[in-house]
C-alpha cells in the first residue's frame, strides 16, 4: 500500500515494484514451456550435485561418469537402450492412466506379473516344446499382457465400485506381486536350489542385435533386443489411441473434467477399469520383454525400480507418447550408470529431485511473474 | 411496503466509512477505476451494478480480503489500511457473502466462534451455545445453536452468517445479494429485520442488481458500471427503475423481449410422479408431475434448493429416480443413462458452466464435439475424423460469435460469456427436441444475457420444448409461456397469467387461498 | 504361538503405524494429502539410527529424526500449498526424495550395531493384571506408552479445542476459515510439519526400538503406505487409528509366528513344513490394507461423510498483494 499519511517522511527505500504471480491469460508457445522444463532439469541436477558433495562425493565426476558410461560409445548406448525399453512401455502405461487422473503406482507389480505370465508359457509349458520362435514370442507377449491387465483390473475395479484410492491399492499390489513371483521362483521353478528358474529355450529369447553379427559385423556385442520394436509400436498405438480414437477422446475428457464427461454420457466407471487394464497390460509387456530379452529366465531381481522411474518418465514427458521415448533413453542411461555410483541411493534421489523440480516448474507454466509499478499519490 | 427511516439530513448524519480513489487491477481487467464511496451511520446504502461492475471487488477491499493498488479508506474518520480480514473485522466491518462461508459439518456455534481468540483453548460449547441463542433472539434472528449447518435451510444459514458478524461487533454490515436465496414474502420480513438493525445504530451496505428492491429499501444508492461510479450516494426517492437501469448499463435496456406467437405442438416431455434423492440421501423430489410441449418455454420458479437441480439431473439422466416415469416422445426413458437421453434429443445447459459444462484444458474443438462425437461425420468407426471435427468447430465459432484465438485454445482461457456461447453452440446445434436450461444467464453481462435469451426464443420458434430454470423472476416472466412453481420437491402450482404474487406465495409453500394447488 | 505374546508384540509394532497414521491424520484434516509418509519414515529411521550411533544418545537421535522429516515435509508443503500443485504427485516425489536421502546418507551405516536403544519399561502393579497387563504394560519401549498417551491427547485436541476446530475448518471449508481471518496457508504448513514430525518419530521408533538397525529400504518395507491406508480406514479419527494400527501390528507378528511350531490347531502346521508358503503370508499385511481400504471407502460412501471436504484441493484465493 502506498497511501502516505500526509506530513510523514518516507524513511526507507521501497522497492519500486510489487512482485506478483498471476495466472497466465494465454498459452505458452511450445518452446517456452520446453525451456522451463529444461531449466527445471538443470536445477535438479545442481541440487543433486550439492547433495552429492555433502556426502563427500564428487558430483562432476559422477555426472561425467554417467554421461560416458551410458552414452560414451555405441556399446554402452546399446545397453542404455536395453534399459530404456521397459521404461518406454511403463512410461506409456503411466501416461495413459495419468491422462485419466488414475494414479497407477502399480506398474512395478504389473511388470512382475507380466514376467510371470510370460514365464508360465515356457515353464508349464503352455506352448509345446520345440515350437518356433514366433509362436513362443507371441504367446508370451499375449500372456504377459493378460496377466499385467489382470493386475491392473483389481485396483481399477475397486476404484470404480468402492472409490478405493488407487495409489495405495496399486502400491499394495506391488508388494503382493513380488511375493507371488518369489513363491514360484523359490518353490516351484527353482533351478538347482538357486533363486531363479531354468533358462528359457532359445526360441523363447527375444533376438538381439548381436545375434545378427554374422550378417552385420557392426552389430557384434550390441545387446539391444526386439523388445524395442514392441515398445516403439506401442508408442504409435498409444498416440493413435489417445489423439485419434473415440476412446482416447473419452479418456482425455474424463481426465480433464469427469463431471463434463458424465454429462456427455460417458461411462466413467467402465473406463476406469478398462484404462487400468490397458495400463497394466503395457507394463506387463515390459516385464515379458525384460525377461525374454535380457535374462532369459524368471528370477527375483528383474527390475531396478522401472515401475517407479516410469512414473517420472511419464511426468517429464508431459504424458506425450513420443516424448516418452526420449525421456526413457535419458533415464535408461541414469539407471545403467547409476549402478556403479557410490552411494547407491543417488539415482533414486536424483529422480526424486527431478520430479520435485518438474512439479514446481509447472507453476511457472501456469503463472507468470509481473512487476507492477507502485503508484504514488 | 417498508417505510424508509426518518433520517436526519445528509450533512448531519455522521460518516462511518469513506473510500476515496480506489483502484484495483486484475489480470486483464480494471475492476475498480478510482472509485469513491461513503456510508453514513444508520442508513441502508445500496451498491448497484450488474455482474462484473466491480461492486464485489470494492467490498472485498473494504473487508480486507483484497488490497487496493491505490486509494484510501477511512473508518470513523480515521484512515486505515487493512492487510487482512481480521483488521477489517476489528474495525467493525463485516460482510455476508452471496455464497455463504460456513463449514457444513460444524455447528452454528462453532461457525460463529471460528477464527476468534475466545475461547482460548478449551472449547466450552455449552456456554457459547447459550450466548449465541441469546444474541439471536435479541437481533430478531432466532436460531438453534447446536444444529449442524448442513441441517439448516438456506434462510437459516443466512441468519447464521449475520449472527457471525454481529457477534464480532460489526457496526457496518455488508450484504452481498442477500435476497437471492429468499422468496418474495421472506424478503419483506428480511427488510424489516434490516430496519431494526439500523435503529440499533448499525449501518448497512446492500449490494444488489435488483432494481425494484433497491428502490424499496435503500436510503441512498451508489451505482457502478465497468469499474467506475456512475452515481454516488444519490437519494433514490425521485428515481424510477428506468433511471437506475440507465445508470447501471449506460443505455436504455429493454425489459420486454419480443416473443413471437407460437402454437405449442405435441407433448415432448411428460413426467409422472417423479421422486429421487439428493446427494445426502434425503428425498429431493417427492412426486413431480409436469409436461412440456414442442414450441414452448416452460419456466420453473422456486427458491434455490427446492429440487430444481435434481429435477434437471433426472431429466437429463445424470441422476437415478426412485419412483415415477419420464417419457420423451412416447419413449420411456426413466431408467436409462445420459447417452440414451442425448440420443432422444435432450440437451442440457448446466448451472455451473465451469465445473460441469466444459473441460477446461481441452480445446474449443474438443468441447463442442462432446455431444456429436459418437456419430458421423465426426465419428469414423473407432476413430475421430479430426478434419470434420475442426470444420464443425470453425462453423460453430463463427455462427455463435465465440471469441477465442483459435479452435485449439483451451476453453479455460475464455470469458464467462464466451464459455456460455460454447455450451449453447454445442447444445443447440444438435437440434434438440427438449432443452433443459439451468440459470443460463447467471453471471453474464447484459449484452450476453440478451444474446442467450434470443437464442432460447429462436429455439422455441424452431419447435423445441424448453424447461427454463432461473432465479431471475423477471427473466422467467419475460420468456416463459407457462410457469411451474416448485417447492420442497413438488410442483405446487402452474401459473399461466404471470401473477407474480401467486408465484411468490407458491414459492414459499403457501397459497393465497386455502386449497392446496397440486400440479396436474 | 501364544496369542498374548502376539498381541503384545502387535502393540509394539503397531505403535510405528500409529505414529505415522496420526501424523497423516493431522495433515489430511487440514486438507493436505500425505503420500510421502514412507519416505519421511525411512529418513527418520536412518537419521535416528545414525545420530544414535554417533552420539550414543537415542533421545537425541529421535529428536533429529523428527526434525529431519519435518524439514523435508516442507518441500511437499511449499509445492502443494504455495504453488498449488497436485498433491498426489507431490507426495510421491516426497517419498522418492526422502527415500533417496535416506539411502544416500545411510550408505555407510553398519547394518545392525549394538547401540543404545530407547529404554523399555514395565509398569508396576498394572502389569500384573491378567492378560491386559501383559499385553499393554509389560516390557514395552517407552515409545509404546507414548503412543497410549498421544491418542487421547490428539483426539481431545482435534475435537474439543479451539485450534482443533480451526484445523477442521481449514480442511472442510478453507474459504470460510480464510474469510474469518484464519491463515489457511500457515495452518496447512504447520500441520504438514506436524505430519513430518510424527513420521520421523515413527521411523525412529523402528530403528531405535522395535526392529533396531538399519536395513535400507527394508527398514520400513512399506509401512508408510499401510499407514496411508489406515488413515482412510480410521476415517481421520485418532481412536480408530489406534485400533487399526494395533490390529495390523498383531497381524505382522502373527505372520512371523505362524511359521514356527510344528503343530497348529491340532494339525501339522503347513507353514512350518512348507516354508515357501511364507511368501503368501508376507502378502497378508498388504492384502489386508486393501481390504481395510475397501471397508473405509465403502463406509464413507454410505455415510456420505468421510474425508475432509477440501482434502487434496489446493486453496487459492484472490491475492493479497505483497
Amino acid at each position: 500500500m502506498t497511501n502516505l499519511v500526509p506530513g510523514k517522511d518516507k524513511k526507507h527505500f521501497r522497492f519500486p515494484f510489487h512482485i506478483r504471480f498471476e495466472p497466465r491469460l494465454g498459452e505458452l508457445k511450445w518452446w517456452q514451456s520446453l525451456l522451463i522444463t529444461l531449466a527445471a532439469l538443470v536445477v535438479s541436477l545442481l541440487v543433486g550435485a550439492l547433495l552429492l558433495s555433502l556426502v563427500g562425493g564428487n558430483p562432476w565426476k559422477a555426472y561425467s561418469h554417467i554421461a560416458k558410461a551410458s552414452f560414451g560409445d555405441i556399446g554402452v548406448f546399446s545397453d542404455t537402450m536395453v534399459k530404456a525399453i521397459p521404461l518406454i512401455l511403463i512410461g506409456l502405461a503411466c501416461s495413459v492412466a495419468f491422462r485419466m487422473k488414475l494414479w497407477n503406482i502399480g506398474a512395478e507389480g504389473q511388470f512382475f506379473l507380466g514376467a510371470f505370465g510370460a514365464s508360465i508359457v515356457v515353464l508349464i509349458p503352455i506352448v509345446p516344446d520345440g515350437s518356433p520362435a514366433w509362436v513362443y514370442i507371441s504367446v508370451m507377449a499375449l500372456f504377459a499382457m493378460i496377466f499385467g491387465a489382470l493386475w491392473g483390473f483389481l485396483p481399477g475395479y475397486l476404484k470404480a465400485r468402492f472409490n478405493v484410492n488407487e495409489v495405495i491399492s496399486t502400491l499394495m499390489m506391488n508388494y503382493i506381486a513380488v511375493a507371488w513371483n518369489n513363491f514360484f521362483i523359490y518353490a516351484v521353478w527353482s533351478e538347482g536350489g538357486f533363486q531363479m528358474s531354468k533358462m528359457f529355450p532359445k526360441a523363447a529369447w527375444l533376438p538381439r542385435l548381436t545375434d545378427f553379427s554374422k550378417q552385420i559385423p557392426e552389430f557384434r556385442g550390441l545387446t539391444t533386443h526386439v523388445g524395442l520394436i514392441f515398445a516403439l509400436v506401442m508408442v504409435v498405438v498409444v498416440w493413435f489411441l489417445l489423439y485419434r480414437s473415440r476412446w482416447g477422446y473419452e479418456i482425455r475428457l474424463i481426465g480433464d473434467n469427469p463431471k463434463a464427461a458424465n454429462y456427455a454420457g460417458i461411462q466413467i466407471k467402465k473406463n476406469v477399469i478398462l484404462v487400468m487394464m490397458l495400463s497394466g497390460g503395457l507394463a506387463g509387456l515390459a516385464g515379458m520383454s525384460e525377461i525374454s530379452g535380457v535374462v532369459h529366465r524368471l528370477q527375483g531381481a528383474i527390475s531396478p525400480g522401472y515401475g517407479f522411474t516410469g512414473i517420472i518418465v511419464a511426468w517429464l514427458a508431459k504424458l506425450n507418447p513420443y516424448l516418452v521415448v526420449i525421456v526413457s533413453i535419458l533415464f535408461g542411461g541414469l539407471i545403467l550408470a547409476g549402478r556403479e555410483i557410490q552411494p547407491s541411493g543417488i539415482p533414486k534421489l536424483i529422480q526424486g529431485i527431478i520430479l520435485v523440480c518438474l512439479i514446481a516448474s509447472d507453476y511457472l507454466v501456469r503463472n507468470r511473474i509481473r512487476f507492477i509499478r507502485r503508484m504514488e499519490d | 411496503m417498508v417505510k424508509k427511516s426518518d433520517q436526519p439530513s445528509e450533512t448531519q448524519a455522521e460518516t462511518v466509512v469513506s473510500m476515496q480513489g480506489i483502484v484495483k487491477q486484475f489480470p486483464g481487467v480494471l475492476a475498480n477505476d478510482r472509485v469513491s464511496f461513503t456510508l453514513k451511520r444508520g442508513e441502508i446504502h445500496a451498491l448497484l451494478g450488474e455482474n462484473g461492475a466491480g461492486k464485489s471487488t470494492l467490498m472485498n477491499i473494504l473487508t480486507g480480503l483484497y488490497k487496493p493498488d491505490n486509494g484510501t479508506i477511512s473508518v470513523q474518520g480515521k484512515q486505515v489500511v487493512f492487510s487482512s480480514p481480521n483488521q477489517a473485522i476489528a474495525h467493525g466491518i463485516g460482510m455476508v457473502h452471496q455464497h455463504f462461508m460456513l463449514v457444513p459439518t460444524q455447528t452454528v456455534t462453532e461457525n460463529i466462534l471460528l477464527g476468534l481468540n475466545e475461547p482460548r483453548f478449551r472449547l466450552n460449547l455449552k456456554k457459547y451455545d447459550a450466548i449465541v441463542k441469546e444474541l439471536g433472539e435479541k437481533m430478531g434472528l432466532p436460531i438453534d445453536p447446536t444444529a449442524h449447518i448442513w441441517q439448516l435451510s438456506v434462510g437459516e444459514q443466512q441468519r447464521v452468517e449475520l449472527l457471525k458478524i454481529l457477534y464480532r461487533g460489526a457496526e457496518v454490515l455488508i450484504l452481498d445479494e442477500p435476497t437471492a436465496v429468499l422468496a418474495p414474502q421472506e424478503i419483506e420480513a428480511f427488510f424489516i429485520t434490516l430496519r431494526k438493525m439500523t435503529q440499533q445504530g448499525k449501518s448497512i451496505i446492500f449490494i444488489s442488481h435488483k432494481l425494484n428492491e433497491v428502490l424499496q429499501i435503500a436510503d441512498r444508492v451508489t451505482v457502478m458500471r465497468r469499474g467506475r461510479v456512475t452515481a454516488e450516494g444519490v437519494n433514490p426517492a425521485g428515481l424510477s427503475i428506468r433511471d437506475l437501469a440507465k445508470l447501471m448499463v449506460g443505455r436504455e435496456i429493454t425489459f420486454d423481449v419480443t416473443k413471437a406467437e407460437v402454437t405449442p405442438g405435441d407433448v415432448v416431455l411428460s413426467i409422472e410422479d417423479l421422486a429421487c434423492e439428493n446427494d445426502k440421501g434425503l428425498p429431493a423430489l417427492k412426486g413431480v408431475n409436469l409436461h412440456i410441449h414442442h414450441g414452448e418455454i416452460v419456466g420453473l420458479a422456486g427458491v434455490a434448493g427446492n429440487g430444481q437441480r435434481e429435477l434437471a439431473e433426472v431429466i437429463t439422466g445424470l441422476r437415478k429416480s426412485t419412483r415415477g416415469k419420464i417419457t420423451l416422445h412416447d419413449n420411456d426413458v426413466t431408467h436409462t443413462d445420459p447417452r440414451n437421453h442425448i440420443r432422444h434429443g435432450i440437451s442440457h445447459i448446466p448451472e455451473d458452466r465451469h465445473h460441469t459444462g466444459t473441460a477446461p484444458n481441452l480445446s474449443l474443438t474438443d468441447n463442442v464435439i462432446m455431444k456429436s462425437y459418437t456419430h458421423a461425420p465426426i465419428s469414423k468407426g473407432w476413430t475421430i475424423n479430426q478434419v470434420a471435427a475442426d470444420r464443425y468447430a470453425t462453423d460453430l465459432r463463427s455462427a455463435y460469435n465465440i471469441l477465442s484465438p483459435t479452435i485449439k485454445t483451451p476453453v479455460r482461457l475464455l470469458s464467462g460469456g464466451n464459455l456460455q456461447r460454447v455450451i449453447l453452440a454445442r447444445e443447440i446445434s444438435t437440434q434438440p427436441a427438449l432443452m433443459v436450461a439451468m440459470q443460463p444467464t447467471r453471471g453474464l453481462d447484459v449484452g450476453a444475457i440478451e444474446g442467450v435469451q434470443k437464442l432460447l426464443l429462436l429455439q422455441r420458434e424452431a419447435g423445441a420444448g424448453i424447461l427454463l430454470v432461473s432465479e431471475e423472476l423477471d427473466e422467467l416472466l419475460a420468456l416463459s409461456d407457462r410457469i411451474y412453481v416448485i417447492f420442497e420437491g413438488r410442483i405446487v402450482g402452474e401459473v399461466l397469467d404471470k401473477d407474480i404474487d401467486r408465484i411468490g406465495f407458491l414459492m414459499c409453500g403457501t397459497t393465497p387461498d386455502k386449497n392446496e394447488a397440486k400440479g396436474e | 504361538m501364544d496369542p498374548i505374546i502376539i498381541l503384545q508384540a502387535g502393540v509394539a509394532t503397531g505403535t510405528v503405524l500409529l505414529f505415522a497414521t496420526l501424523g497423516g491424520i493431522f495433515s489430511e484434516r487440514a486438507g493436505v494429502m500425505q503420500l510421502g509418509i514412507e519416505g519421511m519414515m525411512l529418513l527418520g529411521a536412518m537419521a535416528a539410527y545414525s545420530v544414535t550411533v554417533t552420539t550414543g544418545n537415542p533421545w537425541l537421535g529421535l529428536l533429529v529424526a523428527m526434525l529431519a522429516a519435518g524439514l523435508i515435509s516442507q518441500i511437499h508443503a511449499f509445492i502443494t500449498i504455495t504453488l498449488g500443485a497436485d498433491q498426489v504427485v507431490s507426495g510421491l516425489s516426497l517419498t522418492f526424495v526422502g527415500t533417496g536421502i535416506a539411502l544416500v546418507f545411510g550408505e555407510h551405516l553398519s547394518k545392525a550395531g549394538v547401540i543404545s536403544l530407547i529404554p523399555k519399561y514395565t509398569v508396576p502393579f498394572i502389569s500384573q493384571i491378567p492378560i491386559l497387563g501383559k499385553i499393554f504394560f509389560t516390557d514395552h519401549s517407552v515409545l509404546v506408552y507414548l503412543g497410549y498417551l498421544i491418542v487421547p491427547l490428539a483426539s481431545y485436541f482435534i475435537y474439543h479445542t479451539r485450534p482443533g476446530m480451526h484445523l477442521r475448518a481449514v480442511g472442510e471449508q478453507p474459504s470460510a476459515a480464510d474469510s474469518l481471518g484464519i491463515n489457511v496457508y500457515r495452518t496447512r504448513y504447520i500441520y504438514v510439519f506436524v505430519c513430518g514430525l510424527f513420521s520421523g518419530l515413527a521411523g525412529g521408533t523402528i530403528s531405535l526400538a522395535i526392529s533396531p538397525g538399519w536395513f535400507s529400504e527394508l527398514t520400513t518395507s512399506g509401512q508408510g503406505w499401510i499407514a496411508v491406508g489406515l488413515i482412510i480406514f480410521s476415517q481421520w479419527d485418532p481412536t480408530r487409528a489406534l485400533v487399526g494400527a494395533y490390529a495390523f501390528g498383531a497381524l505382522r507378528r502373527l505372520v512371523l509366528d505362524i511359521q514356527g511350531p510344528t503343530i497348529l490347531l491340532g494339525m501339522r502346521n503347513p507353514f512350518y513344513y512348507n516354508p515357501y508358503w511364507g511368501f503368501f503370508l508376507m502378502m497378508l499385511p498388504y492384502a489386508f490394507t486393501i481390504i481395510v481400504l475397501v471397508i473405509g471407502s465403502y463406509s464413507a460412501m454410505r455415510k456420505r461423510l468421510g474425508a475432509p471436504a477440501a482434502l487434496g484441493i489446493p486453496y487459492i484465493r484472490g491475492e493479497r498483494g505483497v
